[in-house]
Formats: structure tokens, sequence, C-alpha cells
């Protein structure tokens, strides 16, 4: 009754190809923009906005990465968690070597050296396929975490052989950076980034770039056959992926975290960002915010909303709690819609087409 | 200079002066990769089977030592602990079988790939509820495990023409000795039983085997059964070797390297594989790791297999990838 | 939605201490790898100050409020509890995670929230003009550093008699055990031993026998080990395998759990790790919560494993902490104090034998003071070896080589400091 596109007719070729062809979809993203720039930040708290909002954020955009890397061109990757790292690390060093240089624009490049490093590491995808490939890439995790250990030049040589992030300014003396920066402006750094972001990435995905990714997804010679370069479309997956991986890298050392030891880009972290991408749905922008949503998120709610709500157990039986809770949810999620929970949308989108008639 | 001869003349040199050193190291490497090799026969098995790629096979090994320390400790005798522990992992297997895979039947590999993941999930919060974090000491002496160690001291082998020392523990003998009888009886379950062969049947084509009457659950529900007493075997090889904690489930990562280069079908494949893992991680560690500051072998094995995987996309031992378009 | 999650999230973070309580958030890993060695500091932690709740009422009449936090000693969820733990108000941080202490260091000073690292964490930080808001006491790694080398020079008859030996470092691979390397790589060029690296990646904790295998090619004189959670136990059987004689293997005060030298059973004898606190259950305090808490089931811990090492370590942790308060509500004249009055409590730490008597736990730990400079205070440190079934003090207590490690806590806080520049100048008064 509310979510029908009768009546919506489309004039002109543009019109038809809009991201968002429906004028209910529209109001809809219209919303959840307001609700993340306007109502959040009014009402949220400073834990809600530090340690839910800004670490999904930044997840989601993760998220996104890898879902170019495997939900678009069907390259599994359990190492995307060390191309963050390679985006937290560039972004370290730049901000070292240019202090002065605006934050936003160093996060933004940091993300090439983690997409030139991401494509050395997909060479052997033009070879390698499937789960052969998927452990191939734990080469890549592994690797690159012994480097952020062993490459003092990396950490500026600190003792502790973590990254300490330092306080920055831009924007005309706004602090960005460091524990001075209010939970507000890192917050808007971060939301600001993963906007644009997801529009660029909306963009190529559905354009030739996106287009030839899907093909070689669906079948690889197939595509080779009708002229996708498989050499171009995986490598440029890789690189693109990657790219949009370091930036996360580098937001969530420079906006969240605060400092980080090589641990922090450990394999666990490829692991969160694949059940996030698998769980919200392969090959799907949206699919990549509904999974860092029911991840990042279900948790801490269990993890603080248990004890709120009266419910007084120690703090290791939520923990273990927690981790069965969501490990039976991805199974039950997997068993219920394999193809995560942005299919289950599209459904409940189909059912409110035919709302409340269904049968007619 | 001085670095090309560090990396191509010293090393040699080294394991020149002393054979016995030499040795030593070749044994922990065999060792070390028959290990490796356990994991991933646990791994094989389910995939031959079921073509579902088991990620929690690690936290199986853990759940398992950790069922069969914890009976102990809280009194039952250590033989019927492990009895108990058997039939836990089979409880597992049956559980599994009808809550994971049953409601997954004929999903993309990635699909169950994650469910395993979620799996590992689930068993971890299990674990670490019943049976706590701390780290629990394995009970071999009980089981009947030997332990100390045999020494060698073969003359002349040692440095500058001192007598050797080549240490072997008792346990590590046993590991071995284990792993062997248990490829030979698993090598004769599928080739000979009636149950081995429905699971090459199985392993082969799905609707081929349902189609002269084979029961797929009941044959998941076997593989998954095994893949538990593999699990439990290498978890009390492991549990000797350091403790029984969740750090373990971090070792059976090393299984992965293991599995892309011997196949992921193959059994023999798994056992070359964790034995070239094994030993070829050992040596570069201890004759090159030190050129770049050790620690190496966190991603050496990846590094070995990556170079194999190069020339044989489908492991060493894996079954000829044919695509058709 | 975002509404209602707001209202959920107000909810739980707001402030939680009431008029008469002090809010003390305690971040605890009961999970995860290194479950083995956290779960009895968080026993000790948790039961100390509940029981001086149970006994006394609180400190100062006033009820703690203890709340643990699980970490699992994640960076990530590290990082969650600090923000819960500063929504609701508590006076101080235990991040008992070096990785979770270097995230937390920054923003100490702008939250006004005490960061406590008890020998842990970054060693410059015990410089307290750059670092108001970080305590390490009753040492630092270097000063643990120190204390082995001494120890051996000791052994062996003299600093001088070090010249020429061969001392083998095995280590977590992480900024934990990376952490003494420029203070043992001095000592090394200045007395003339030769310093052997073996590092150990997280990931091959309970896999060291390349490490073991260069040990034994090596031969090192002494072995000095910097580990951690399931790490311990696997170095002390390889040791045991190789035949390193144990007398000569002397780990960190992290390294000295009863459960990693129990792995390796009678062999393990003569292992020795640094220590400051006492081992044993046989003080009043230890007896009070045994008896208002154990005996009454309001506690975790299992009655056998009161006074174990680690256990007595988190003990020592709530001493401070409630010391500090002590402290801090005579410095301010306040019952409930913030997390600034805490500042000030911890920097005024006073803990002497006379103190230790009337706390009920005399020899239990060394007396110890920090000041307004000095925010670790270089305390005495003691050697204990494993007589197979339980630690023995094999020394008496000895100070650190304070004099060669203060200079370098100096020049490491201003490197700190240029590196994170600006970082902001102290402000914060010496208080009387």
């Amino acid at each position: 009754m509310f979510y029908r596109e009768a009546g919506q007719f489309k004039t002109s070729y543009e019109a038809d190809q809009q991201v968002f062809p429906i004028l209910q979809d529209k109001i809809g993203i219209g919303a959840i923009l307001i609700i993340g720039l306007v109502v959040v930040p009014l009402t949220g708290s400073d834990f809600m906005i530090t340690s839910i909002m800004i670490p999904f954020l930044i997840f989601s955009l993760a998220t996104i990465g890898l879902n170019i890397l495997t939900g678009y061109a069907g390259q599994l990757s359990l190492g995307s968690g060390a191309f963050m790292g390679v985006g937290a690390y560039a972004c370290y060093k730049l901000t070292t070597i240019f202090p002065d240089a605006n934050l936003v624009v160093l996060v933004l490049l940091s993300g090439f050296f983690s997409a030139a490093i991401g494509m050395v590491f997909g060479l052997p995808s033009l070879r390698i396929k499937g789960l052969y490939l998927a452990v191939t890439t734990l080469a890549a995790q592994f690797f690159l975490e012994w480097c952020f250990i062993r490459v003092p030049w990396l950490y500026n040589y600190n003792a502790s052989g973590a990254i300490e992030v330092p306080e920055r300014t831009g924007f005309g003396g706004i602090i960005l950076s460091g524990p001075a920066a209010s939970p507000l402006t890192r917050y808007f750094l971060v939301l600001g980034l993963v906007i644009l972001i997801t529009i660029i990435m909306k963009n190529i995905v559905r354009g030739r770039v996106g287009r030839s990714w899907m093909m070689i997804r669906d079948m690889d010679i197939a595509a080779e056959l009708i002229g996708v370069r498989p050499l171009v479309a995986k490598l440029s997956a890789f690189a693109v992926s990657s790219y949009v991986c370091g930036v996360a890298g580098a937001l969530m050392v420079f906006s969240w975290l605060g400092a980080a030891e090589p641990a922090a880009f450990s394999i666990n972290l490829s692991f969160q960002i694949l059940f996030m991408a698998i769980l919200g749905g392969l090959g799907s922008l949206v699919g990549s915010f509904m999974g860092a949503a029911f991840i990042w998120i279900l948790p801490v709610l269990i993890r603080f909303g248990m004890p709120a709500v009266g419910i007084d157990i120690a703090a290791e039986t939520v923990e273990h709690t927690t981790r069965m809770i969501v490990g039976a949810l991805i199974i039950f999620f997997l068993i219920v819609e394999p193809h995560g929970l942005v299919r289950l949308w599209q459904i409940a989108k189909e059912k409110l087409r035919v709302w409340p008639f269904p049968y007619v | 200079m001085d670095f090309l001869y560090s990396i191509f003349v010293d090393p040699f040199v080294q394991m020149v002066q002393m054979p016995d050193f030499l040795l030593q190291v070749l044994w922990e490497g065999i060792v070390g990769g028959i290990l490796y090799a356990l994991i991933a026969l646990g791994f094989v098995l389910i995939f031959k089977a079921s073509g579902v790629f088991n990620f929690a096979q690690g936290i199986m090994v853990v759940f398992a030592a950790l069922t069969l320390v914890g009976l102990y400790e809280k009194g039952v005798p250590a033989l019927a602990a492990l009895v108990l522990a058997v039939g836990v992992m089979a409880l597992l297997a049956i559980c599994v079988e009808r809550f994971v895979m049953r409601p997954l039947v004929n999903q993309p590999d990635i699909i169950l790939l994650m469910a395993t993941i979620g799996l590992t999930y689930f068993l971890v919060g299990l674990g670490e509820f019943i049976f706590g974090g701390e780290p629990k000491v394995m009970i071999a002496n009980e089981l009947g495990l030997p332990s100390g160690s045999v020494v060698l001291e073969p003359e002349g082998w040692g440095p500058g023409g001192s007598p050797g020392l080549i240490s072997l523990q008792k346990i590590d003998i046993a590991a071995t000795v284990i792993a062997a009888i248990m490829i030979v009886a698993l090598a004769i379950f599928f080739n000979k039983t009636r149950i081995g062969r429905a699971l090459r049947a199985v392993a082969d084509d799905h609707q081929a085997a349902l189609s002269v009457g084979i029961s797929l659950n009941q044959i998941w529900a076997i593989v998954w059964f095994a893949a538990g007493v593999v699990a439990l075997v290498t978890g009390i090889m492991w549990g000797a070797r350091s403790d029984v904690s969740f750090a373990l489930e971090i070792v059976a990562l090393k299984a992965l390297p293991v599995l892309i280069l011997g196949g992921f079908t193959s059994i023999p494949g798994a056992i070359v594989g964790g034995l070239i893992i094994g030993v070829g991680e050992k040596i570069g560690e201890i004759y090159w790791g030190p050129l770049v500051g050790g620690g190496i072998e966190s991603w050496l094995a990846y590094g070995i297999a990556l170079v194999f995987l190069i020339f044989r996309p489908q492991g060493l031992f894996g079954e000829k990838i044919i695509e058709r378009v | 939605m975002g509404v209602a999650m707001a209202a959920l999230t107000g909810a739980w973070t707001a402030p939680a201490f009431a008029e008469d309580s002090i809010y003390i958030q305690m971040p605890t890993y009961r999970t995860g790898p290194y479950a083995g060695s956290g779960i009895p500091i968080a026993n000790g932690m948790v039961d100390y100050l509940n029981m001086l709740n149970e006994r006394d009422g609180g400190v100062g009449g006033v009820k703690l409020m203890v709340e643990e936090c699980e970490t699992g000693y994640d960076t990530q969820k590290g990082v969650e509890c600090y923000e819960a733990a500063k929504a609701k108000g508590t006076v101080v941080f235990n991040p008992w995670s070096t990785g979770i202490t270097l995230q937390v260091i920054p923003k100490a000073g702008v939250d006004k929230i005490p960061v406590l690292s008890m020998a842990y964490g970054l060693s410059a930080a015990a410089e307290g003009n750059t670092f108001p808001w970080v305590f390490n006491p009753p040492m630092t790694y270097w000063d643990g550093a120190s204390g082995v080398i001494k120890y051996i020079a000791d052994k062996e008859g003299g600093m001088d008699k070090l010249k020429g030996k061969k001392i083998g470092y095995i280590f977590l691979d992480a900024g934990y055990g990376r952490e003494p390397i420029p203070l043992l790589e001095k000592f090394a060029g200045e007395f003339g031993f030769t310093l052997m690296q073996y590092p150990v990646p997280p990931k091959e904790m309970q896999n060291q026998s390349s490490q073991w295998l260069n040990v034994r090619r090596d031969q090192p004189d002494y072995m000095v080990m910097w580990g951690w959670g399931a790490m311990n136990p696997t170095a002390i059987k390889e040791a045991t395998k190789i035949r390193y004689p144990m007398d000569k293997f002397i780990g960190v005060w992290w390294s000295g759990g009863e459960d990693d030298a129990r792995a390796g059973g009678a062999d393990a004898k003569g292992y020795k790790t640094l220590n400051f606190n006492a081992v044993g259950s046989e003080f009043q305090a230890l007896s009070d919560i045994k008896a208002k808490l154990i005996d009454a089931g309001k506690s975790q811990t299992d009655a056998g494993k009161l006074g174990e090492n680690l256990y007595n370590r988190g003990v020592v942790n709530s001493v401070i902490v409630a010391e500090a308060i002590r402290v801090a509500q005579e410095k301010t004249g306040k019952k409930v104090i913030t997390g600034e009055d805490m500042r000030v409590g911890l920097e005024n730490l006073k803990i002497d034998e006379a103190r230790l008597k009337e706390l009920g736990l005399e020899g239990f730990m060394a007396p110890m003071a920090i000041s307004c400079g000095d925010h670790s205070g270089h305390n005495m440190m003691y050697v204990q070896e494993w007589d197979g079934e339980k630690w023995v003090k094999a020394s008496e207590w000895f100070e650190p080589m304070t004099d060669v490690v203060k200079p370098m806590l100096a020049a490491a806080a201003d490197e700190y400091k240029t590196k994170n520049a600006p970082w902001p100048e102290r402000t914060e008064a010496c208080a009387n």
C-alpha cells in the first residue's frame, strides 16, 4: 500500500537508471541519512557514538571492500584484516612525513598503498581459484602481519612496537584525530567518508567495471570468451577492494582505536569482516551495512544490555553466551537465508509491494 | 658478498658441521608435520564426503581434548573419560549433521564454509562455558602414553667431532606410531568396508550415491564422527606437547597450507603435505630465519604452499580440476 | 530505531555511581588464548575489593562498586570497555593488556581517568611529568630486565663476569615482549655479553620447537623469558625437552603462574621468575577473603587456588587501588572521589611496612611509594624458584638498577612526546 511503484513513470533513460528509481526508496534513504547526520549526533551518548556507531561505520566500509572482491568478483579472501593494516600503517607513515596535511586527504591516499599491495597478492588469483585462493590470501595475511612486527620503520621505531595516533587538525583548526578529537568530529569524519565511498562504489559496481567483475564471478571462462580480460578484471577487483579496506583500516586506527598493535589486524579481523559480508549478503552494498550492524551491534547489545535490564551474570558468561548466540545465529541465518540479510529485506519489499492484497 | 654467503653457503656449512643437530631438526619437523597432517586429515575426511571445508576442525581438536581432560578432572577414570569423549564427539557429529549439514545441503561452498565458522564460534563459547578458560594439563601418563625421551649419542656427530646428541621424545614417537596406525585403519576402512565404499561413492557423486540407496545423512554423521575421533587423537598429542587451552585453535590454522599443498581430497596428500610443511618450515626457520630476525615460521608454510600451488593449482595430490563452460 | 537505541545505550551507560559509592570498572579476560593467566588475576582483583566491601564496608566508609568488563585480551573490546567505563564514571582504569594500555594512554588525560598499568604497559609512562595520568608501579619492564641481569651477574660473581657470556631472550613477539629489548641491548654493549633473541609469534605460542632448537644450537649461558598465557607452559616444556639447565632459565613476573611451571612437571624444578608479591595464603587479608567470600560462595575463586602467584598479583593491584582511594579521600576530604581525585591519590601513594601490617598483608609485597615525577617507584623485587610443586623464594628483595633505568625512561618519554607531538604539557599541580 505504501510501497508501490504504480504511477511512477520513467520518461527518460536518466530517470530509468537512477540508483533509487522508486520514490519510496528515495524517501527511505533520505530518512536514514537524516538519522545518521542529525538524529544520532543530537541524541546519541558518547558511548553510543564511539563504541557503536563509529565502529559500525568502519566495519561497514571494510565489508564493502571485501564485498567488492568476494561478492562482486567472486574471489574469496581471508586477508582483508591485513589489507586494513596496510592502510593504517600507510596513513601513520604519511602523517609522520606530512604532519600538516589534512588527515582526510592522507586517509584517502593511504588506500592506494593498500591497493598496490592488494594487487601483488592478487596475482596468484589468475591461476588459483576458489577455496585454494582463500588459503593463499592467508599467506598475505600472515606475511603482512609479520611485516608489521618486523619492519620497525613502519612504526617509526617506537619501543612499544605499536602505532599511536598523533593529534591532527584540519578544516580550519578542527581537531580530527588524537585523544582531544571529540566523538562527534570523528563520527562525522567517518560518516562523510563512508557515504562518499559508498556512492562511488555503487556507481562502479553498476558500471562496466562492476559488470565485468560479476561476469568473472559467475563463470570466468565464459567471461573470458566474450572478451573480459581476467587479468584486468581480477586485479582491478583486488585493487578497489584493498583500497576500500585500506581506508577502513586507516579510519579504524585514527578515528576509533587510537593506537594499534599488529595484533589488531590479525586473522580474527579478517574473519569478522568475512562474517559481516556473508551474513549481510554477498554482492550487495546495503547488505554490507546490515551485516556490519548485525555482527558488531548485536554482541554489544548483549554484552551491555543484559546487565542493564537486570540479568546479573558474570562478565565472562556474557562473553560465552554472546559467542554461542552469534555462532548459532550465523548458522541459523545461513540455513534460513543463505543470501544474507539483504535477501530478507528484498523479500520484505516484495511482500510490501503487494500488501495488503497479495492474492490479487 | 657476506649477505650472499649467509644465504647460500653458511646454512649448509652449519648442517654439515653439526649433523646431529640437523637430524634433530628433521625429527622435530617430521613430528610437527605429522601433527599438522593429523589436523589436515580431519579436514580431508569431511571435504571428501561432503565438499564442506570444515573450518571447525581446529576447535574440534580443542573441544575433544577439553572434554577428555574435563571429565578426568571431574573424577572419571582416564580410560572411561576417553570412551566418554569419543561418545561426546559422536553426539557432536550427529548434532552437526542434523542441525547444520542437513538443512544446508546443496548450498555453495562458501556458505558451508561460513556455517563451519559459525560452528567454530559456537563451540568456542560452549567449550569455555562448560570447561572454563584455564589451560589444563593433558593426562598423557594416565592414558598410558610414554613420557621421557630416548637419547642417541652417535660418536663424532656433534660439533667438532664430539659425540652428538639426538633426543627423541617418547610421546613424539608414540604420536608417529599412532598416526601411522590411524592412517592405515582409515585406509582399510575406506577401501574394505561397506560404509567406507559408500563414503567414497558419496564423495564421487552425491546424486548417484543417493540413487543407489546410500543415506547421505548417515554417511555425513559418520564422517563427522571420524573427523571427531581424529580431532581427539590430535588433541591428546598436541595437548601433551604444550597444554590444553583455546590457544591451540590457532595452531590448527597451520593445517591449511598442508591442505592446499596436499589437495583437499587426498589422504596421502595430507600426510605428504604435512611432512613437507613441517620439515620445510623448521629447516627454514632454523637455518634461514635468523637472517631476517626469526619468526618467519608463521607465514613460511603458506609461502611454500603458494609456490607449489602456482605450478599445480589443485595441490600435489588433488583431483584434476576440469572446467567447462 | 536510532532513537530506541539511543535510549537503550543511555540507560546502561548513565553514570552508575550512587551518592555513596565509588564505581570501579575492572577489565578482565576470562576468555581467549590468554585466559589461563587472566582468570587468577581477575579473581584476585575482584575478591580483594569485594572483601573490603564485606569487611569494612568499602574504603573510608564508601562502598566500592566493582564491575568486570570482559576484554578477551582484544584491543577492540578493550576500547569498548574503556568507553563504557568512562560513561559510567570509573575512578581508575586497569587495562591488563599492553595493547589496550597504549590505546588509552593518550585518552586518559583528556577524559580525566587515571590509568593503572601495574608492572606492564609502556615503561616510559613512569615519567610522571610527561604522563601525569598513567601509573605503572611497582616497577617497569625495564626495571625487571635490569633486575634479571643484576641477578645473573650476582650468580656469576659480579658485573664484570658477564663479559663474553651469551644471554638468550625468548619473548612473545608483540609490544609486550619487545619492550625490554632496548635496555637489554644497551646492557649487552655495556657489560660485553651477547644477546640472542628468540621471538615467539603469538600464533605459534604453543609450537615453539624451532625457537628451542635454536637455543640448543646457540647454547646461551642464561635464558630470559618474557612470556604470557599459553606461551609459558609450552616454553618450560620445550626447555626441559632440550635439557636446558632450568636454574639458568629466568622468567619475568608474568611468566610465573603455578600452572605454567606445573606443565613442566618435576623436570621444571629450578625454573626461576621475578616476582614482587609473596606466594601463599597465610596472610590475614587473604584469610578474610576466604572467610567472607569464598566460604560464603560469593566468589568465583576455587579455594585451592587462593594464594597462588597470579591471584596474589591481582590482589596487589587491588591493594594499590584501594590504598590510592584512601589517600585520595584523605587529601581531598571528599568521601566519594572522582577520577581526578584518584590521580592525586595514586600520585601520593605510599604503602610502608606499617601500613602493610595494618592491612593484614605483612611481607606480602615490598613497601612502595609513588611520587609526582616518578609514577613507577622502581620498587623492589625478588627471584622465586619452582621446587617441583610450588614457588619458593630464592633471593632476598633487591632493587633494580634504577640509576641506569631512570635516564633511559626519561629519554624514552621525551621520544614519545616528540613522536606524538603535540603532546600536552603537564598542567596538573603536584599536590603536596
